[in-house]
């Protein structure tokens, strides 16, 4: 990653204050969606004999909306759907404080996934009170291992965690189905599966399905932006992200930091696996499908790293993942159409000149646009 | 089982014993396997020889795979045409590979872009063109296979002649080798002539310059941006031949997500090739003969005590194998594989802005 020091910035141009830490994602929001109209009114033409819609994309937007702010029950959904997201992204997002680029959370969600399972299985006849904490810890250690294991090599031989995360990633579907397939197995099943985890099951608080974990993910947003900035380890964990050098100078030890700092990433997103389990399917087949992954490091970009960022960034693109099931029945748009959204939001994000060139055309003339790198935008949404 | 009681040696002469016996067997799996992941691999090489970090070979591949092989369903009704008999070309075919080709280099566009213009951080740039192949690799996918189009075919392996094959030792090398198909067969050559051209070019000596001083390279006069565009574009046209390699050569067909990681097992190839074109061929065929014996286990274990311990090993440890051996490959290099010092770092000419 980036861990260079940005050079000190120039003197701050009217649009880069405040208001641009909202404005360019807000507009990146927009042209992104721009962009998706434009991709739906072409792909219009790959399917021909259905005649050409000119209106399918706010018909698309529209059922998109319904799908997942329309009736209580759909908000109550998209809170649901937000909540992995929440939980991934804070993932994602504590690991780029620390100069560290996790694209494991898939993994080590679905680590998550079969530490909750194991446990919650194990307690399935106790009582919720000792179930539902075991189960959940079981998943954060899970998620913990995994994201140990990339610290520690990272910290020991300098092996990149891009590429040491998503090697684990596939290493974690074929744990989770040698698990599923062995002990974990209901031998009775015609298929493999793991029993349900009863009692650890997380309890219905409102709606259809608006289960507790909605609530531990706000938890988790509090104590993680309490734990970077209001504590010593929060700082050394922004220090060694910032500047490994200047953190060594100062006392702190880096690969220490590492390697807290990975297991941290693995606890979040484990947590998330967990809450997902617990709280919605309460039982796995050998594959357990999410694309949790990449949608984290959207959520965390999107939220320039920080707590309520990825809170705010978690419910957009929840609110596009609940609603897309709607979208497609209603309109036969794959939903498929929310990870090009998401592309495309992270690329203007990352061009962000592209943004600003918009924005100064509108509010300045005479100009240049670009008279610094671009890129210290960038750093910012990465290091914070 | 008490471990103790195996005679270890024993089991290492009996693993041996089964390697050589399969070897001849699966050695034209293991080049096939390996295709893909060398060829993400140069790519990766002539990115990083540059300076500029290629995290997006997984969605290169990806895109292109899916672009050759559209392109190739949407000629076959216009072009027709008789397969050849060697490698079974179809005009269909070497339209949807020349589609795959100007693919590969247009996505790279992109990304050069983003790495080299915008300054953009490099592994997110690359990890946005990853995001997008998938969705819209999916999305697209999901709106053609309601039609369920008639695919192009695939390119045939040469069947070389039985009398060179069946040599006695020798004969499993020819069959290695010569058994492929064209994209596969092309690899080597590939590899031998960038390592030639990297190390005893101009082009060569000006890239590894840029990647490693670029400030001393543009004193000397070489333009750090215009080559570092050349390059990244360039190395789009190998990740097209390597998504082209998926659904043209290997399959017939495209499915999501079907690149598996093989983008990126293709950069830890490239590390531990230590950024070399014959390194990382080296070690692609590393990581797809741990692929190729993996798959044997699991198909046609072998006998006696040492078949017995493979056996009771879960299945899917042998799914597994590949990437596990990349992280151990990785960590096991401790401090012995130095990226190009000016790797990933944004080049700004000085006294312009």
């Amino acid at each position: 990653m980036t861990g260079a020091a940005t050079p000190a910035a120039p003197p701050e141009r009217p649009w880069t204050g405040v208001g641009t830490a909202l404005v360019v994602p807000l507009v990146s929001i927009l042209l992104a969606l721009v962009v998706g109209a434009v991709v739906i009114e072409l792909s219009q033409l790959l399917t021909p004999g259905k005649g050409f819609n000119v209106w399918l994309p706010i018909e698309a937007y529209r059922a998109m909306l319904e799908g997942s702010l329309g009736s209580w029950n759909n908000i109550v959904n998209t809170l649901v759907v937000s909540t992995p997201l929440v939980l991934g992204g804070l993932s994602v997002a504590f690991g780029f404080k620390g100069g560290l680029f996790n694209i494991g959370a898939q993994g080590q969600f679905l680590m998550g996934v079969l530490g909750a399972v194991m446990v919650g299985v194990a307690l399935r006849d106790t009582t919720p009170v000792i179930a539902i904490p075991g189960a959940l810890i079981g998943g954060v250690v899970g998620g913990a291992i995994w994201g140990f294991i990339p610290g520690v090599l990272k910290a020991v031989s300098g092996a990149h965690e891009v590429v040491v995360t998503i090697m684990l990633n596939y290493v974690a579907l074929s744990v989770l189905a040698a698990a599923v397939n062995g002990p974990l197995r209901v031998q009775a099943a015609p298929s493999a599966v793991t029993l349900t985890v009863g009692d650890a099951a997380l309890p219905i608080l409102f709606g259809r399905n608006g289960h507790t974990g909605i609530i531990i993910a706000l938890i988790a947003v509090a104590i993680v932006g309490w734990l970077l900035y209001r504590t010593t380890f929060g700082f050394e964990v922004r220090t060694v992200g910032a500047n490994p050098d200047a953190a060594r100078y100062a006392g702190m030890r880096p690969r220490r930091i590492i390697v807290l700092t990975m297991s941290m990433c693995g606890m979040l997103a484990g947590l998330a696996g967990a809450i997902e389990l617990l709280g919605i399917t309460h039982k796995t087949t050998a594959s357990y499908a999410t694309s949790v992954g990449f949608d984290s490091i959207a959520v965390a970009l999107l939220g320039r790293s920080s707590p309520i960022g990825v809170l705010l960034s978690a419910l957009l693109f929840g609110l596009m993942r609940a609603g897309a099931g709607q979208m497609q029945i209603q309109t036969g748009i794959p939903s498929e159409l929310v990870d090009v959204l998401q592309a495309t939001v992270l690329f203007f994000l990352v061009a962000n000149v592209v943004v600003k060139r918009l924005l100064v055309r509108r509010s300045r003339t005479g100009d240049t646009p670009n008279a610094r790198p671009p890129d210290r935008y960038v750093n910012e949404a990465v290091t914070g | 089982m008490d471990l103790g009681q195996i005679p270890v040696l024993g089991l290492v002469f009996q693993l041996i014993g089964y390697l050589v016996d399969v070897l001849p067997t699966i050695s034209p799996i293991i080049l096939r396997a390996a295709t893909p992941i060398a060829l993400a691999a140069l790519v990766g090489v002539l990115c990083e020889r540059s300076g500029v970090v290629n995290i997006g070979i997984e969605g290169i591949m990806l895109g292109t795979a899916f672009i050759g092989w559209v392109v190739g369903v949407a000629l076959v009704p216009i072009l027709g045409g008789e397969p050849t008999a060697i490698f079974g070309l179809t005009p269909a075919l070497l339209g949807g590979l020349a589609a795959a080709l100007v693919g590969g280099m247009v996505i790279s566009f992109v990304l050069a872009w983003l790495a080299i213009s915008v300054r953009a951080d490099q592994i997110i740039s690359g990890t946005i063109i990853n995001i997008a192949a998938v969705g819209l690799t999916g999305y697209l996918i999901s709106l053609l296979s309601k039609s369920s189009p008639v695919g192009a075919g695939n390119f045939k392996p040469f069947v070389p002649p039985a009398g060179l094959t069946d040599l006695p030792v020798v004969g499993w090398v020819f069959a290695m080798f010569l058994e492929q198909g064209p994209i596969t067969m092309s690899v080597i050559v590939i590899v031998v002539v960038m390592q030639i051209l990297l190390f005893r070019s101009r082009w060569g000596l000006r890239t590894r310059a840029v990647g490693e001083h670029p400030k001393a390279a543009e004193t000397v006069g070489i333009s750090v941006i215009a080559l570092r565009y050349r390059n990244v574009v360039l190395s789009g046209l190998l990740g097209g031949l390597a998504g082209a390699s998926l659904t043209m050569e290997a399959t017939n067909s495209f499915q999501n997500n079907m690149t598996a990681g093989r983008g990126f097992i293709g950069l830890a190839a490239m590390i531990v090739g230590r950024w070399t074109p014959l390194g990382a061929f080296g070690a692609a065929l590393l990581f797809a003969s741990s692929q190729a014996i993996g798959r044997s286990i699991s198909f046609a274990p072998p006998k006696g005590q040492l078949g017995d311990i493979l056996t009771s090993v879960p299945p899917q440890f042998y799914d597994a194998l590949p990437y596990l051996v990349t992280i151990i490959v990785l960590a096991g290099l401790i401090g012995r594989s130095t990226p190009p010092a000016a790797d990933g770092q944004p080049y700004e000419r000085e006294g312009i802005h």
